[in-house]
């Protein structure tokens, strides 16, 4: 059998001539292909993809107009609630958990057309940066499978880089759908906080948890976008703000006039290759008639221990319904009532999770909360105020989205802080609030993807999916596919 | 052993299930007594991706209640999870208001008539009424129910889970179980008056857990017993009997070793066995849970207007013990009768409308004591329920005040009222019911009566040991004479009249 060629999704709706059933047999297709050598998937679903996809095409075939991402097939990280499949939040704790319903994110994207193929792998409870952690085998990264995809989303970010589906939703809380993306060469968009409803994703750190689109290009992500975002009564933290028409604003000339470049981004601890990668994408936009400017956000160094202060506050307690009591996995033989709860959990979940729930616990205790917690959300607010004053300089921020490429599996699992590290340019925008986009900006020698990072004030999707869009028009990073994929 | 002095120091820690038509946070309605689990959603079930979403009625509701409370309201509250875990906690936190409680800083007056236990020895101002100081108010979700059946099997129903809950907690201002028990009834009586609850006991709505210790000055030294906080109370004599028998054992236990004391002990948690009359000890302060209450951020804080809190505070009408107060400074009546008569609000406000029609209240009152309540009883509803037109009750009451009926007419004019709805005057003219003062009939009643009983009449005017009951009796005669027409105040005028002859 011949694999479907990479570049069967350039379009976003189908064209006229195929049928979604012909869309979600290429991205199956594709998946059987690869995805042994990847595992970017942890469950497909073929038979009820294909159902759907029938149809659609008996909808089309009756005359009605096909919906904006009619026949689309997505993936969707697993802790995204489904009511088809399991949803596992890749944890033992919920190996065989289903969900009574789906999340706001898959009613959309449903009524938009889209067919979800399956759910991807991720670290345990999105925590993570390198899918490591997950608790049925990680995933490899497309461009090398001695590395890791980046993480958590790295399924998602793993089957957009393969092209085994046009584009996925992934979560990030302090950047797993950006950091996943500049890993694999794919572009994801982390919305403004309140931008898509959390109703049906699992809860990791809520303050920070926002839902966004993975895809190959800026395209891909504004047709995702435009049909998840918007208030949902459900989440009280969606905001009421008129949601644009993100790809038809992508042909809108480039409004962003000042690139700022925040000078904390580019110290020390920055890989000379991806440094070098990222000086000549912002040097693309200059010779695309935006200037320069050097801001400062002098915070930064802080953000790290802040946002593991709370992320892993509120992670204690969203992971506290875990318990072997109503659902979920029971530990089989509980000497007593206590331990129904301590024998579920110990079994239950992994060592990161573990290690970011005692974190939380013991920040949240009485005669540490002021010292930690509370400090934790003085400096956040501290590095919002910071951003909102850089955003009155420039119009953009454009900075690398890690500070290294991809790692090799293994390299960085017996040192937390390091892999911490991964994630330390991406943190700010989840503590700020603001959306935030990477995009592929070149490689490196040996072969690995570069990510750029473009931070934008709150609700600026649209300039920064424009600002994206008019980068990729220069450039062709995105359109590169791993090699034996093509 | 030489004498000391016991003052109970006692507070309590009350909740109120609103009477929402759905739970807290979520879309499930709140039905008593449904099938296990089948009034349970998502949210409500603590399921992972759901998300809690305000009940603005809940937040109104317990709004209102604060101000009448007197409380301050806070301009921003916010929402804080409490954490612990337990089987009937599907997310092993509850959502409550922490630092921020919507309300706080309030006073409640309770009926200081209802206090009169030997311990206490406290203060009532003019009005009869004393006041108790509300610490906070907030508004949080309630957990589920387990039942334990045997040693190894508990059993989870989740339909009370996300009920919201009402928790007010009072300064420690209470000095003894019949003012706790005092202060329980009121504000049963003002949350029904308000709307915001049903308050039904059975059915678990009021739930009080008191905290009670002793202050003891004893050879001039004051020592504290430990706090003792009785858990989960749902009946005003458990608190009554709860509260008394805790002074009791606290002052024993004190009596007994000098260092049962809240320094040395601090506060303990204690269950009531209502078949053995006695508290049960179930925590020390070694086992106080932390519960790393932070905020929830799922939920965005809630930020009250001055224009809102007017519109509420407008709504509020006049609280049951302001009502029983004006009762007694306007229409001169006892408190134990202002007291009844406030009881129904319903009954209350027909009471108003018809002083306002023009009734003399002290009149009206007793009417409304006597044979309305006695209508109402028989048809086991409320003076309100009976329909009765508050213009008619007035015109009754006006009838009796200037003598034109005498109160058994009144009574039996009542009960065609509430079949005819037509006005009194109207009904005793076409029943001849009104009452004869003219003074010739009068005359006649009279000294035929005197004629059939000269015994009594001879009673009357030179035994002064039996006279009262000897006029008495020739009265009787006069009204059965006259068919129960004659005005009884003028009979008894001729009478003295005739005595004095």
């Amino acid at each position: 059998m011949t694999t479907p060629p990479a570049d069967n999704f350039k379009q976003w709706s189908i064209p006229p001539e195929s049928s979604a059933a012909q869309a979600i047999d290429a991205a199956l297709a594709r998946i059987g292909q690869h995805d042994s050598a990847v595992h970017a998937f942890l469950d497909v679903w073929s038979h009820d993809a294909r159902r759907r996809a029938a149809e659609i095409d008996a909808r089309r075939a009756h005359g009605d107009d096909a919906e904006p991402l009619a026949g689309m097939p997505i993936a969707v990280k697993d802790n995204i609630c489904t009511r088809n499949g399991r949803t596992t939040c890749a944890s033992r704790i919920l190996e065989n958990y289903r969900s009574p319903f789906d999340a706001h994110v898959i009613e959309r994207l449903e009524a938009a057309g889209a067919v979800i193929v399956g759910k991807t792998n991720l670290d345990e409870f999105a925590m993570g940066s390198s899918t490591e952690h997950s608790a049925f085998g990680p995933t490899r990264n497309p461009w090398n499978p001695a590395c890791v995809p980046g993480g958590s989303s790295g399924g998602s970010a793993a089957a957009v880089a393969a092209r085994m589906v046009p584009a996925a939703l992934g979560s990030d809380t302090g950047g797993s759908i950006r950091q996943p993306a500049a890993f694999c060469g794919v572009t994801g968009l982390k919305p403004t906080y309140g931008r898509v409803s959390r109703y049906g994703l699992v809860a990791f750190g809520s303050s920070l948890d926002q839902i966004g689109p993975l895809a190959a290009d800026a395209r891909g992500v504004a047709a995702i976008l435009r049909a998840i975002a918007g208030r949902d009564p459900r989440d009280s933290t969606s905001v009421e703000e008129p949601v644009p028409d993100y790809v038809a604003e992508l042909d809108k000339p480039l409004a962003p006039k000042r690139i700022g470049i925040p000078r904390e981004y580019f110290g020390a601890g920055l890989d000379g290759e991806v440094r070098a990668a990222v000086e000549e994408a912002v040097a693309v936009f200059e010779r695309l008639g935006a200037r320069r400017v050097e801001v400062s956000l002098p915070h930064t160094d802080d953000s790290l221990p802040v946002y593991y202060l709370i992320s892993s506050a509120e992670a204690s307690s969203n992971l506290a319904r875990f318990d072997g009591v109503h659902y979920g996995h029971r530990t089989a033989h509980p000497a007593d009532y206590i331990d129904v709860y301590s024998g579920s959990r110990e079994e239950g979940f992994g060592a990161e999770v573990k290690r970011r729930i005692m974190l939380g616990t013991y920040a949240l205790s009485s005669g540490y909360y002021d010292a930690y917690y509370l400090k934790a959300l003085k400096v956040r607010t501290l590095i919002r105020d910071e951003f909102l004053r850089a955003f009155e300089a420039c119009d953009l921020l454009a900075c690398p989205t890690s500070p290294f490429p991809p790692f090799r599996l293994g390299e960085r699992t017996e040192d937390p802080l390091s892999m911490y590290l991964a994630d330390a340019y991406t943190f700010g925008a989840n503590l700020a609030g603001v959306p935030a986009i990477s995009l592929p900006c070149g490689f490196t020698a040996s072969g690995l993807p570069i990510g750029l990072q473009l931070m934008g004030p709150h609700f600026s999707e649209a300039r920064l999916l424009r600002a994206a869009h008019a980068y990729q028009r220069e450039t062709d990073w995105h359109t590169r596919v791993p090699p034996g994929m093509a | 052993m030489a004498e000391f002095v016991a003052r109970p120091i006692i507070g309590l820690e009350i909740h109120v299930q609103l009477a929402t038509r759905t739970k807290m946070f979520c879309g499930c309605p709140l039905e008593f007594g449904a099938p296990p689990n089948s009034r349970v959603c998502p949210v409500c079930g603590g399921l992972p991706g759901a998300l809690p979403v305000i009940n603005r009625q809940a937040f109104e509701y317990a709004v209102r209640t604060a101000l009448a409370l007197n409380c301050r309201i806070a301009a921003l509250t916010k929402w804080d999870r409490k954490s612990y875990y337990y089987p009937d906690l599907p997310k092993n936190y509850q959502i409550s208001q922490y630092d921020l409680p919507l309300g706080s800083d309030g006073r409640f007056e309770i009926s200081a008539a209802e206090v009169g236990d030997a311990a206490g020895a406290e203060s009532t101002s003019t009005a009869g009424t004393r006041a108790v100081r509300i610490r906070r108010a907030h508004l949080e979700e309630d957990a589920g129910k387990n039942t334990h059946e045997g040693l190894d099997h508990t059993r989870v129903d989740l339909n009370r889970a996300g009920t919201p809950l009402l928790e007010i907690v009072t300064e420690p201002d209470l000095a003894n179980a019949d003012e706790t028990y005092a202060f329980c009834v009121e504000l049963q009586r003002l949350v029904r008056h308000l709307g915001v609850s049903e308050a039904d006991m059975q059915k678990g709505h009021m739930r009080f857990e008191p905290n009670v210790n002793v202050a003891i000055t004893f050879e001039g030294r004051e020592y504290r017993t430990p706090i003792s906080e009785i858990k989960n109370l749902n009946s005003f004599r458990h608190v009554h009997d709860a509260v008394a028998y805790e002074i009791r054992r606290q002052v024993a236990a004190w009596e007994a070793d000098r260092d049962y004391t809240l320094d040395k002990l601090g506060k303990m948690n204690f269950g009531w066995d209502d078949v053995r009359g006695v508290t049960e000890f179930q925590r020390g302060k070694e086992e106080a849970h932390d519960y790393r209450y932070f905020p929830d951020p799922d939920l965005t804080p809630v930020t009250v207007d001055d224009a809102w809190l007017n519109e509420l505070r407008g709504g509020l009408c006049e609280l049951p013990l302001t009502r029983v107060s004006r009762y007694v400074e306007q229409h001169g009546l006892s408190r134990v009768d202002a007291d009844n008569l406030a009881a129904d609000r319903a009954s209350a406000e027909l009471f108003d409308a018809a002083v306002a029609a023009g009734a003399d209240g002290r009149t009206l009152a007793r009417q409304f004591l006597s044979f309305w309540a006695a209508e109402a009883n028989r048809r086991q509803g409320t003076i309100a329920k009976l329909g009765v037109d508050p213009a008619h009750m007035a015109d009754l009451a006006r009838l009796v005040h200037e003598g034109l009926i005498n109160a058994t007419t009144a009574a039996g004019v009542a009960s065609m009222l509430i079949e005819r709805r037509q006005s009194p005057t109207v009904i005793v003219e076409a029943e001849g019911m009104l009452q004869v003062r003219d003074e010739g009939a009068m005359e006649r009643w009279i000294n035929e009566a005197i004629a059939a009983n000269p015994k009594a009449w001879a009673d009357a005017k030179g035994i002064p040991k039996k006279a009262q009951a000897a006029l008495g009796f020739i009265r009787g005669q006069v009204m059965k004479l006259s068919a129960g027409k004659a005005d009884p105040r003028m009979v008894g005028e001729l009478l003295e009249k005739k005595l004095r002859e």
